[in-house]
Parts: structure tokens; sequence; C-alpha cells
């Protein structure tokens, strides 16, 4: 399945002007299981992360028998080397807004929420004057919908969809325990369809070219392009909508300086790629899968820093309530400098990786779930570099 | 509502439970134990410890039993091979983070972790010890409580416990990641903020994180100097409590073992805080009496009502920080332990020949709070503090180990005299509505020369969990110097639990409701389930604890305060008249006023 090549695309930035009157009067006119189906169809999948397909998402919200149900845009983008989503919002922040009504209309929530990370306050202004006039817009063509922006609380959790819900409704952004879902008793403790940014876009020029058509892009498990942030050692750094299916390898060949020992992909909770696997990777759910962030590593670099540094961000990163997380990352932390100093044998980094795999099966959230996600992959394929 | 049933395989055995249910709940219908930190029966469930992982089959992680609802067809593992790594790797991580001092630890033998640590076997240097490069700190500035974060496993019991149950927040989750910690207001020692010593923190933490600042050392150098006298006071519900610390099932009353044990110990004199309840009834039941003539036939409109109970320090701190000014509505009736610690150190010593210098009073209540109010300045009416020392039901069962005495087999013994006779009103001030039922069985007598018109005096309407209860008392009949009271009724109110204690003060401001008196009692089942209390605690160990003392009450030969001697006694030799000049001198206070935070 190494057919696909690198191929830019230009979805989400395209600029039309007229995008969102067509869309939003064509959904207008859809029934609202017409919708969802249309984005089931289409095999689009969460782009925050996770990777839930989200016309499921959507059905499962409008199934919940509940009068208050809500649509939350998730705009924390807190993953080191992920800046994605403020260039949408910076960009075209209508076809957010026009995504989040389409969700809204699909699942019957007249409300939506754009929580947004702190760090992006500076486009509050601007945000906030095209909304006041989106959300007079949906009005006069008939939707029962408002939008509020929220701003987020600082902290790299809170873009964990229930910490989010948490830090909304105004306490301490800690994840919930899972069961219930978000599409049961989320926001408020009501079915709440929650999208990254992107994935809101993508359901709008969904609606707009058809799900026939995004489908032509990518693979059977990743279907349509995604915007990556691309970082690191590169002559090329910067935001590119690419289509989903190539090899780390195709990605390199473009991106890289020539001297790509490694790729980083999906930010500090993602995968390391090495070189010596570049050809045979994916970049998508049947390979590695990611949220956007591709950081690329020349032989220059120290992975034993690279992982030091992903380590101290979970350390301080993490809410802090469940045991396998809080103490883990800490211990995996001064597990590698203890190895590094000669104070523990080199075998210990094994004992490390059975405890990170306990930390996947055990903690209650994603981010302490995916920290063994960096810690192997690095571990395993630059051993040396972390012992010597 | 009716619930489905849902059916589910927990190491390959059939169960069936209902819908909602955890996984936890399930395992324990099939009688497999789950270990579980954080998850606790009063509490709302936290799921943050993960020691309580299981293994489910088909699923990619290990879930939360306690935080994991039951569902159909689910086939679930409690001690794979998977799980145990799990839980082991959990409970290491926790032991490195860990100060594990436990010889010297005021928890070693009753700490949840330790326990944990000794099933598993762990081996504690598997990971990097954290403790010394953490910053930890000791507070120990509180007469009541000490909070120690060395100790620490960040389960949130106690956060849980001070929002939900008792609607203080004085402690809660600050800082993320490696600087996560229980905290105060800005840090500051819990002296210092909101706390209201109710110890319920303390009843519910796992290790020895947060535990009642102990005095056992020096009630032992006391005991032991021959110079001094030294008398001891035991409150009502420590008799149906301290049993649980000595082995005995909950439920247990040990009235007359108590009392021998703590006279092998080497107090001087052991009485009875029962003796003190009944005199709160005579001077409250009084103020209430007065309080109520003053409205309704002076029409005097600065009198405070409703009036409410004063006898739970946890509860006057509460209602100090929160509602100021309510202040007037307290009842200014010292607690009875106040109460008799000021008639210790007056009366008691007149009557025998003691110089007030060489006195140590001492109390033994199921409360931590008691510790605190002990130290109140306002508490020293003969000059000298009215109780020297207080012990929680948990410290004597200690010192009755120290000791080397075999409880179970102690013979029964009777209160040394005075202040030693009481009556079973006095004895269910230890339960919710208790103090109530108290005053009614008197101030009804009083006013109409009747009893109250109960079978066997059992006011049950005020009796039970139920977070806040009402009772109105029809007064027909008096007698004639009470003639204003004709036809009117009493209308009372009875909560427990401060978040409960909360609600009906909000309602009271508010003016949503009307009352004449309120008994508040700071924590839940009143002060059988007091934060002195023996650990563990939950509803049914409650309502254990609640039947042995209407048990006890029913199985007195006086019911009824104003009809214990001792009582009359002490009002014709000493203190004159209820609310008389000597009265308020020795047995009545004043409150302060205090910040919301
Ligand atoms: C620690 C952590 C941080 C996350 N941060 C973000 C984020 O910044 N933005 C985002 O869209 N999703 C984030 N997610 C994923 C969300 O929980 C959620 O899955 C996502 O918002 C769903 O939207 P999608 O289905 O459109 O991807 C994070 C997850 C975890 C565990
Ligand atoms: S995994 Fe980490 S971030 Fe998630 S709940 Fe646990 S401590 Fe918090
Ligand atoms: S809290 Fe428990 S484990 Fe910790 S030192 Fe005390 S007894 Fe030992
Ligand atoms: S003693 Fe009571 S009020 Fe104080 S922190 Fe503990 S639970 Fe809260
Ligand atoms: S102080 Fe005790 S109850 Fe509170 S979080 Fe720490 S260990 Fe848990
Ligand atoms: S007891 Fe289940 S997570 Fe703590």
């Amino acid at each position: 399945m190494k057919d696909k090549k690198l191929t830019k695309v230009d979805l989400i930035f395209e600029n039309d002007g007229t995008c969102a009157t067509t869309v939003l009067d064509k959904v207008r006119a859809m029934a609202q299981d017409d919708v969802i189906m249309e984005m089931i169809d289409s095999g689009l999948k969460g782009r925050g992360g996770a990777g839930f397909p989200t016309g499921l998402k959507w059905k499962f919200t409008k199934a919940e028998n509940s009068f208050d149900k809500y649509i939350v845009c998730n705009a924390d983008e807190g993953e080191p080397g992920t800046f994605k989503d403020r260039e949408i919002l910076d960009t075209v922040p209508e076809k957010v807004f026009v995504g989040m009504t389409i969700a809204g209309y699909s699942v019957g929530a007249k409300i939506g929420y754009l929580y947004i990370r702190a760090e992006y306050n500076f486009l509050l202004k601007k945000l906030n004057q095209k909304l006041d006039a989106f959300n007079v817009k949906i009005k006069d063509k008939g939707f029962d919908f408002t939008i509020e922006i929220r701003s987020g609380a600082g902290a790299y959790i809170c873009g964990e969809e229930s910490a989010l819900f948490e830090s909304i409704e105004g306490k301490r952004g800690e994840p919930r325990n899972k069961p219930p879902y978000p599409t049961v008793a989320g926001l408020f403790g009501k079915p709440t369809a929650i999208n990254n940014v992107e994935t809101l876009v993508y359901a709008t020029m969904i609606m707009k070219y058809g799900a026939a058509s995004f489908k032509l892009m990518g693979t059977q498990d990743s279907r349509g392009s995604k915007v990556f942030s691309v970082s690191g050692d590169t002559p090329n750094a910067g935001i590119y909508e690419l289509e989903l299916g190539m090899t780390v390898e195709d990605f390199v060949n473009d991106f890289g300086d020539g001297d790509t020992k490694a790729v980083q992909v999906g930010g500090a909770s993602g995968i390391c790629v090495p070189r010596k696997k570049f050809a045979d990777m994916i970049i998508g759910y049947e390979g590695v899968p990611t949220g956007g962030s591709m950081m690329l590593f020349n032989s220059t670099r120290s992975m034993y820093n690279v992982l030091k540094d992903y380590l101290e961000f979970f350390a301080e990163e993490s809410c802090g309530q469940c045991t396998p997380c809080r103490i883990g990352c800490q211990q995996l932390l001064q597990g590698i400098e203890a190895v590094k100093r000669g104070e523990k044998h080199p075998s210990y980094l094994d004992s490390l990786k059975k405890l990170a795999e306990t930390m996947k099966l055990s903690a209650k959230c994603g981010l302490g779930q995916s920290v063994a996600n960096p810690f192997s992959s690095i571990v395993d394929n630059f051993r040396e570099e972390i012992i010597y | 509502m009716a619930k489905y049933e849902v059916n589910l395989k927990i190491n390959n055995i059939p169960v069936t439970v209902e819908e909602g249910s955890t996984i936890l709940d399930a395992a324990k219908k099939l009688n497999f134990r789950v270990p579980t930190l954080c998850q606790h029966p009063d509490l709302c469930v936290a799921g943050n410890c993960r020691v309580c992982v299981v293994e489910q089959k088909g699923a990619k992680a290990l879930p939360a039993a306690c935080a994991t609802p039951v569902s159909e067809g689910m086939e679930i593992f409690t001690n794979s091979q998977k799980v145990r790594t799990a839980r082991t790797h959990i409970i290491e991580l926790l032991l490195s983070e860990h100060n594990s001092e436990c010889t010297s630890c005021y928890k070693n033998g009753k700490c949840e972790l330790q326990a944990l640590a000794n099933e598993y076997r762990v081996n504690e240097n598997l990971f990097i010890k954290l403790v010394d490069k953490n910053t930890y700190t000791i507070d120990n500035f509180s007469p009541a409580i000490i909070k120690d974060d060395s100790k620490c496993i960040r389960c949130q019991r106690c956060v849980r416990t001070c929002a939900s149950m008792q609607f203080v927040s004085a402690l809660a989750v600050s800082h993320k990641g490696d600087k996560q910690k229980i905290s105060t207001f800005f840090d500051k020692s819990m002296n210092d903020v909101v706390c209201t010593n109710c110890g319920q923190c303390v009843n519910r933490c796992p290790t020895g994180a947060l535990v009642e600042k102990n005095y056992i050392d020096q009630v032992w150098d006391a005991v032991n100097n021959p110079k001094i006298h030294v008398v001891v006071q035991t409150a009502p519900s420590v008799r149906i409590g301290l049993g649980e610390d000595l082995g005995l099932e909950p439920g247990n009353r040990v009235t007359g073992k108590m009392v021998s044990a703590l006279k092998r110990i080497g107090f001087d004199s052991v009485l009875d805080t029962d003796f003190s309840a009944d005199l709160t009834i005579m001077e409250e039941g009084t103020e209430l009496l007065t309080r109520l003539k003053k409205a309704l036939v002076d029409k005097d409109e600065t009198v405070a009502l409703p009036m409410t109970t004063s006898c739970s320090p946890g509860w006057i701190k509460f209602i100090e920080h929160k509602y100021p000014s309510l202040l007037p509505n307290v009842s200014t009736c010292k607690s009875p332990q106040q109460m008799f610690g000021a008639l210790a150190k007056t009366f008691y010593a007149q009557k025998k020949g003691l110089k007030v210098e060489n006195m140590i009073s001492v109390s033994i209540m199921p409360c931590t709070a008691k510790k605190y109010e002990a130290d109140r300045p306002e508490m020293r009416s003969s000059g000298f503090k009215d109780v020297d020392y207080v012990l929680t039901t948990r410290e004597l069962a200690m010192m009755i180990r120290q000791a080397g005495i075999c409880f179970e087999d102690l013979p029964n013994e009777k209160y040394d005299s005075i202040m030693g006779e009481s009556s079973g009103a006095a004895v269910i001030f230890g339960a919710t509505g208790g103090v109530m039922e108290a005053a009614l069985r008197t101030a009804y007598e009083i006013v109409t020369g009747r009893e109250v018109p109960f079978a066997n005096l059992d006011i049950v309407p005020v009796r039970g969990f139920e977070g806040i209860k009402e009772a109105k008392v029809l007064i027909k009949d008096v007698l004639p110097e009470w003639g204003f009271l004709e036809g009117a009724e009493l209308s009372c109110a009875i909560a427990h639990g401060l978040a409960n204690a909360n609600k009906l003060m909000a309602a009271v401001v508010s003016g949503e409701v009307n009352y004449h008196f309120i008994e508040i009692m700071a924590c839940p089942g009143g002060c059988l389930g007091g934060g002195g209390q023996p650990i563990p605690t939950s509803p049914e160990i409650r309502a254990k604890r609640m039947e042995a003392i209407y048990e006890e009450d029913a199985n007195m030969a006086i019911r009824k305060s104003h009809e214990n001697p001792e009582i009359t006694a002490i009002y014709a030799e000493f203190l004159g008249k209820p609310n008389g000049h000597k009265s308020h001198e020795l047995l009545h206070t004043h409150y302060v006023k205090r910040k919301g935070y």
C-alpha cells in the first residue's frame, strides 16, 4: 500500500468568500440525519489526535435524548510543534464557525463553544468581530444556534476533552472518568460533540464538495487530507496541507535537509520514526497517526535531549491526579538521567519501558497513556544515544 | 424506576448486578476484593489512584474497577498477570514519592498504603526515591490536625470530603504535574484558614498525611504524676465507638469496660460528659424558653430566633466563618465538654478539696474540633483551661493498648462520683437529632407538666440519617406560668454534616423557612461519626453506632435530663438556677466573627 505520493492540497485554506453562504444554505435544506450520513460516508476522522470518526460522534450525540446539547470546538492546541489551528483561526475563521453550525444543526445543539488556548488571545478581537456578524447571519438563515468563545486556562491538559469541559465549567482542568463519554455526558453533563478546529473545517468542505470527492483522497483507513505543522531541522518549516497515506520517506524527501535521522510524528505524545523505518511507515491510521506535528531531527541532534525535553514537558504538564502519570513521568525522566550519569545500569531502561507500558495501560487519560509513545520509540531506536 | 440487570463474568464466574453498578461492586458481590485507595463509600468516585485497575477481555487498557460501570457480557479479570504487574508498579510509584518512615508514623499498622505494600510485597527500591528531591512541608500549627504532605498520596479523599460533605473546601488541589499537592488557601496553616477542625478528612485519609494532633504522652505524664489529680470525662459516643478500635465489631456498647480501662490507666477520677450534656439541656432549654418569651410576650424584636445549638465546635467554627451575622442566633451555652471542664475546676475541686493548679482535666471525645475548642481563650472560666487535654476515641484506644490492657476481658465498672451520673437523654447527644430529642423531653415537660407525647419517650421523627429533618410539636394545656406558649407549635429542624447545615442556614437566611430551634452537628450522623472516631467509617458502620446509642438510651434508668439527681443537686448546691448568674460565669460563652476564607 505504498501507492500514495506526497501531494499538496488546498482545501482548508481555500478562501472563495462565498463558501459560508453556499454551505449553510445547502445544509439547511438537508435533513439532520442526511448531514450525519454524509459525514460518516466521507470517512473523516478527528484531526485532534485521537482519530475518532466524526460522523459517528455526531450520530451518537444526536441519538441522546436531551433538551440541552453542546458543540465544542477544541482550539487549545497545546501539543509541542503544532501550530496549524492558530493559522486556521487566523485566516479562515468563518469556516470553523460554519463547521460548528453544521455540527450543531445535525446533533440538535443550540450553543457552541470555541475553547481557544490562552496563548492565542491575540486573535480574540478579530475572532469576536467576525463571530458577532456570523451569529446574526446564521439566525437570519434560520439556524437556532449561537457560538461563544471561551479562553483557555493555559495548561496542556485542558486540550483533553473532559478536562476542557471542567475548565469551561470553571473547575480545575482535570480529566474525568470515561465512560460516560462526551456524547452522553459532556459539557455541563449534557451530550456534547467536541471536535478539533481542523476537523470542523473539513466538515465544512465535505458539505461543500460532497463526501465522494473527499473520499477520493487518502487511503482506506485515512480518508482525505490533513494539515501538518512542519518544524525542526528542515529548510521548509511551516504549515502544509497534504494528502494522507504518503510514507515518511516521501515526506522526508520533500521536507528533510538531506541529513534527517528521525521524524517525530504527532508531537511530544507521538511516535519517533527512525531513518531505517522511513520507507515503510505510512503517515495515517494504518501507520503513524498524527495530530499534525512533524518534527524532523538531523544527525546533529541528541535524541537523549529530545526525549528529556519531552519528559520534562510531561512531568510538568501532567494534571497530576493519577498515580501512573504523575509519578511515572518523573520516574521516566529521572531514570534516563540516572542511566546517563551511570548511576543506573543500562538495563534499567528496560524496567522503565515496562513502567511506560503500565502507564499506557492504566493512566486515566490520553496524556499519561501516550507517554510510552515517544519513550519506547526513542529508547528502542536510539538506545546508545540515551546511555552514552 | 426499575433498574435493568446486567450480566457479566468476573474471573470466569458469572454475576448479575444492577445497571449502573461498578466493576468493583460486581467483584464485591462475588467476594473478590479489588484493592482501592482513592475510593471511599462516603465519597463520589475519583478514579485517580489507579490501584483498582482490572483486565477487561477485548479492551486494550486496564479499566479502573471503582470508576467503570458494568456492561452486558463484560469479562473481567481482577488478578491476571497484566493486572498484577500494573498494580505493583502503581504501588511502587506511590512509595517512591512517599516518605515511608512507618516505624515512626502515627498511622503505623493502620495505614491503607502500608497494608497494600505489605500485601503486594513490593520492592520499594525498584524506582528512584523522589522524596528527597521534592520539598514537603509539615503543618503542625493547628491544635487539632497535623498535615504532612510527605505522606500524601494525592487520592483527594480529603478534598472531596471537605467540599462535598462539609461545604468548607479548606483543602483543594493546587499546581499540576510533579508539583501537584493538596493545599489550603495560599498554603497557610490549617489553623489560619476556614478549616473547622471537624476531622472528617482525617477519618478518610488512607495514610498518615492527615492525622489528629495527639496528646497521649502529655496525658501519660499527668496520670503518672502523683502530685496531679487527673479527672477524665468521656463523651456520649465514645462508648459506642471505642470497641471498634480494639478489635470489636461496630455497634458494641463498651461503657463499663471503658470506665474500667480508664481506671486501670490511672485516672484519679473517671467521670461522664453525659452529666454535662444533661446540664446543657437545662441551660439551653431555659435559654430557648427565655428567647421565646421575649419574642412572644415582650415583643422584643432584637431576640435572635431560630436559636441554634452550640455543642458541636466544628459547627461553631463554620458559622463564625460563613455566617458571622447569625452568631446571635447561636445558643451561648458552652459545649458539654467545656461545661464539664469549667465545673471540674470549680465545683468539683471545691467538693473534693483540691487545688486547681494541681489538677489536670482530660476529655475523651469523638471529635478533633474539641481540641481546638479547648484551646480557645474564652474557655478558661476558673482562670485555668477548662479542659487541658482532649483525646480522641482513637487516642484512648492507643493508650489502652499501650497500657497492655486486655480490653475484651475487662469487667464492667461504674463512673465515679460526683459528675458521673447521667440520663438516656445525654447518651443520645451522640446521634444526630439527639440534642433535639433530649431538649424536647425536658422542655415539653417543664412547660406542660407532662411527658412528651411519644411512646417510650422516643421522638422518632428527629432520629435517623436524613440530612435535614424537621419536627413540629404542638404545645397544649400548659402550666400557668407558661401561658404565653399555649397553643404554640414549636418548629424545629436538625442538620448533620456541614453541607446540610449550610443548606439549612441558607434557607433560614433567605426566609424560606421559619424555625424556633435548630440542632446542628458538624459530622455525618452526629458525634457518632465524629472526626475522632475509629477509622474506617461508612454509612453502614455509622448506622450500627446509631443503633447502639438508642439501645444505650433505652436501657438507662433515667431518660430525661431534668431527672438526673446530680443535676438537681448541682443547681441546689452550687449553680442556683439555669441561666443564673453562676451559670453565665461558668457555662456560657461568646463567639468570634471570622473571615470567609
Ligand atoms: C493531553 C491531551 C491534550 C489534547 N489536546 C488537544 C488539543 O489541543 N486540541 C484538540 O483538538 N484535541 C486535543 N486532544 C484530543 C481531545 O481530547 C479530543 O479527542 C479532540 O478534541 C476530539 O476532536 P476530534 O475528534 O475532532 O479530533 C487532546 C488529548 C489529550 C489526551
Ligand atoms: S494521565 Fe496524567 S494528565 Fe491524565 S488524568 Fe492522569 S495525571 Fe492527569
Ligand atoms: S503513611 Fe503509611 S506507609 Fe506512610 S509512613 Fe505512615 S504508615 Fe508508613
Ligand atoms: S477538618 Fe473538616 S473542615 Fe478542616 S479540612 Fe478537614 S474536612 Fe475540611
Ligand atoms: S491528605 Fe490524605 S486524603 Fe488527602 S490526598 Fe493526601 S493521602 Fe489523600
Ligand atoms: S480506587 Fe479506583 S482509581 Fe483509586
